[in-house]
């Protein structure tokens, strides 16, 4: 099978104009992955499916990642002109300072689609696409119509993560009810305070039980048992 | 009782057979509890197991799997009762007719098991109707189950038709339907029925 | 129209004729472009009779639906003419639960995702982080892998195929049958890993405790005895009338459409599309035994069975084999680490053929004793996609039929 800089090319000289983007993986299985533009993504893909080298005509699984915004903290060596007294004289210097710099990279919800060929027995090819934040840009371009196999799986990640696949021609809550708020795979989502006594003592038990007896002397309950 | 038992055996040895209505009301009962076909989770696979033929729950007069909950004297709670389910599950226990018994079979129906951590995951029927029989284990075996169909059995048997013990069936002021939960925003509403489950209070 | 006519003649034709139709009143560049795109769509049916259309909610409380599983069935007559299948009636968090636990500690959930076969989803998970993490796998716990693999794939279709006796109105006898050999497999089961249903024995390098000889042995002989049972299954099945005018020609699968709805297991091959991952991903030792991949013609419920039966006989042969020539030796890698594994950030995607379809883990690692991602490709409900396209046109007792015929647990469709 051809390597991800062989079907990137291959893409770009196929669809042009298409943005497409190498995300590597540093794991030891070395899939490395694809990152779309919106704008061209569904063409890339068609172009993935009927390309009959690359033949990718089957669609094995679409999930969503949720990266929360994240702190990074970076050393950069910065040049400094610092003025100092040498030998009595002042003099300005140019100096080599290590700085710590810190800055967030903003967040954003992943859509990961596995693609392999069952003509060709090959694959796997990993297609991404990023939604522009976590709050209200959350569109991505929907695959349903090229591989129906899209069609519950991105459902679930509508469901679960607030992916909006633009283009699904049925997109509802699928595990979840009709008329639940929550998007309950993302990293923040905060549960109903539903505590009940647990004899396990991990620390996600006692963080649990901390919290809810902090929300239940807010409310002024008394004894605290497990909660309404 | 009001007959001996010792006059009673002999009695029997002489072919004639000397019961009370309440014994007889209560073997009855207890002889053909009808279970009703429904399966929520993997305890089901165990439950469907017990039916078979190494297990052969028939022994015990409770072979016939009703679909229908009006003809069905007992669920069993066999798996995760998850948010979206339990309004179901409820429901169907509310169209069962009394008198009607539950077993909560499996560590999920009793508490949520493993699953307890879930934001879907029910944590235990019992807060939402009164169950009869829990059963540990995930899922417990079929000889678990068979012990909770004895217990329940020797339940109904010591059943009084009349006075303070009376179960509930017979209790006209007794609640035989539960308040269907509803599903909410964030969760389900309410998260108990008042009156069925106590909201434990931990004395520390 | 008597049940045990054939229905799809004449319904899909006018169902048929009703696309054509409604496809040539506007040719348009557009509509072109649009029939192009749907023809992976379930086609739009339009109701005949004048006495409406009736919705029924099939489940989650039904006998057939294999637990809690609805449709939202509307039937015109007796007919399908639209189904929507909902999930979601037992999703229990199995994701949100594994990204907050270690990797290890997620075993014991995987074994609750497909119930009948909690071995298979062991080594799919296994197999996902020895992806993930590099790991050597020694060959005799490879072997181990490959024995209760099989004997879990013979178990589930086995129950697979009593259940859907079941749902067709064979109450009761197939399905003591296929139980009374799944009993003798849960036996060994036990034996080894101390579970009936919830086995939790493979770890990443490995399997958690060695078969003893006795075990082998005791193997070996429900192996010999394997042939047997499926005679007597076939004898009582195969070429029944009442179960070859319920199945053949009911819930037909193009392989086209399979393939592009992701479909998976007995379900595709049953369509004639040869795609085993066994033969196709070489993982485990596959590539050492000698066994065929059974495939349909008509993709109807009929080859689903057929495709069932004929894997069964096969996993025997690759267990008469790998049982003979078992090797000794370690059955954990000594490298691996399981307190405290902490794998290298990365991703990886690890497959295997469970009984139901592809099984698929696909795992973030971000350096920490956590998963960062944790996702399950579950085959079953994948499977499923295409069930409102089988459903279409045929009757309210073959959804039945063609549900019980798709082998869906509810485990593994809502996890």
């Amino acid at each position: 099978m051809k390597t991800v800089e062989e079907i990137k090319a291959a893409i770009e000289a196929a669809v042009p104009g298409a943005k497409v983007e190498i995300v590597p993986n540093p794991g030891p299985s070395g899939e490395h992955s694809l990152l779309l533009g919106h704008e061209q993504a569904v063409e890339v893909a068609r172009f993935l499916r009927d390309d009959p080298e690359l033949a990718l005509d089957y669609l094995s699984n679409v999930t969503g990642v949720d990266w929360l915004d994240k702190e990074v903290t970076e050393k950069v060596k910065v040049k400094r002109q610092v003025t100092k007294t040498v030998d009595g004289v002042e003099q300005t210097v140019e100096e080599t300072v290590d700085e710590t710099r810190k800055h967030v990279e903003p967040g954003y919800l992943e859509a990961v689609y596995h693609l392999f060929s069952m003509a060709r027995k090959h694959g796997p090819v990993v297609l991404r696409l990023r939604t522009g934040n976590r709050t209200d840009q959350v569109e991505v371009p929907s695959l349903t119509m090229l591989w129906r196999a899209a069609e519950f799986q991105e459902r679930e990640v509508f469901d679960l993560y607030g992916i909006v696949f633009k283009g699904h021609p049925d997109l509802r809550r699928i595990l979840m009810w009709e008329g639940f708020k929550d998007h309950p795979m993302r990293k923040d989502y905060v549960e109903p305070d539903d505590y009940e006594y647990e004899p396990t003592a991990h620390d996600q038990v006692l963080k649990r039980a901390q919290a809810h007896q902090a929300q239940a002397a807010a409310m002024g309950q008394e004894g605290a048992g497990a909660g309404q | 009782m009001a007959i001996d038992q010792e006059l009673k055996i002999e009695m029997g040895k002489q072919g004639v057979f000397v019961t009370t209505i309440q014994e007889l009301y209560n073997w009855g009962r207890r002889s053909s509890v009808w279970p009703m076909q429904f399966g929520l989770a993997c305890c089901a696979i165990e439950m469907i197991a017990t039916t078979m033929a190494r297990y052969d729950l028939a022994r015990f007069g409770a072979e016939v799997f009703r679909p229908s909950p009006r003809q069905a004297d007992l669920m069993i709670v066999a798996g995760t009762v998850t948010k979206k389910m339990a309004p179901q599950v409820v429901r169907l226990y509310n169209q069962m007719a009394e008198p009607k018994y539950v077993i909560a079979m499996g560590a999920c129906a009793i508490s949520g098991g493993p699953f307890k951590q879930g934001y879907n995951v029910l944590k235990g029927i019992d807060r939402y109707m009164p169950v009869d029989v829990h059963i540990p284990g995930c899922p417990p075996r079929p000889e678990a189950l068979i012990q909770a169909f004895m217990t329940l059995q020797k339940k109904i048997d010591s059943h009084h038709l009349t006075g303070e013990g009376r179960p509930r069936y017979l209790d006209p002021d007794a609640p035989g339907e539960f308040k269907v939960p509803e599903p909410g925003e964030h969760d389900l509403e309410p998260a108990s029925n008042q009156g069925v489950w106590p909201v434990p209070v931990v004395i520390r | 129209m008597s049940t045990f006519e054939t229905i799809p003649e004449s319904t899909s034709q006018t169902s048929a004729e009703h696309l054509a139709e409604r496809l040539s009143k506007s040719i348009t560049a557009a509509a072109e472009a649009d029939r192009r795109e749907g023809w992976n769509r379930p086609p739009v049916f339009l109701p005949e009779s004048e006495n409406g259309v009736l919705e029924v909610a099939m489940g989650p409380h039904h006998p057939s639906t294999h637990g809690v599983f609805r449709m939202d069935v509307s039937v015109d007559g007796e007919r399908v003419i639209r189904l929507k299948p909902v999930f979601g009636y037992l999703h229990r968090n199995h994701e949100k639960i594994a990204e907050g636990t270690a990797y290890l500690a997620s075993m014991p959930y995987t074994d609750r995702l497909d119930y009948f076969c909690s071995l298979t989803n062991n080594w799919a998970y296994a197999l996902a982080v020895e992806k993930l993490a590099g790991i050597q796998v020694p060959e005799r716990a490879e072997y181990i892998r490959v024995i209760l693999a099989e004997l879990t794939r013979i178990q589930n279709h086995a129950a697979a195929v009593g259940f859907l006796l079941q749902d067709m109105g064979a109450s009761g006898t197939p399905l003591m049958y296929a139980f009374r050999e799944r009993e003798k497999i849960l036996d060994l089961f036990e034996q080894l890993t101390g579970s009936r249903m919830m086995c939790n024995y493979m770890r990443f390098g490995g399997c958690r405790v060695d078969v003893t000889d006795a075990w082998l042995d005791r193997a070996r002989r429900l192996v010999a005895g394997m042939p047997q049972f499926v005679d007597e299954f076939e004898a009582l099945l195969t070429t029944n009338e009442i179960l070859m005018v319920r199945c053949q020609g009911i819930g037909a699968l193009k392989p086209d459409l399979a393939v592009n709805a992701g479909v998976t297991g007995p379900m595709l091959r049953a369509t004639g599309v040869n795609y085993d991952l066994r033969k196709v991903d070489h993982y485990g030792i596959y590539d050492r035994f000698k066994f065929r991949i059974p495939l349909g013609d008509h993709g109807d419920v009929y080859d689903r069975y057929m495709v069932r039966i004929l894997e069964i006989r096969e996993a025997v042969h690759i267990l008469e084999q790998a049982l003979k020539e078992i090797p000794a030796g370690p059955i954990m890698d000594p490298k691996t680490k399981l307190r405290g594994f902490r794998p290298k950030p990365g991703e990886a995607y690890g497959r295997i053929e469970a009984p139901k379809g592809e099984l698929g883990f696909y795992l973030i690692s971000d350096g920490g004793s956590n998963p960062y991602r944790y996702r399950v490709r579950p085959p079953s409900m994948i499977n499923l996609t295409v069930l409102e396209d089988m459903c279409l046109g045929h009757n309210v007792a073959d959804v039945v039929v063609i549900l019980g015929s798709v082998d869906i647990v509810l485990g593994e469709v809502d996890r």
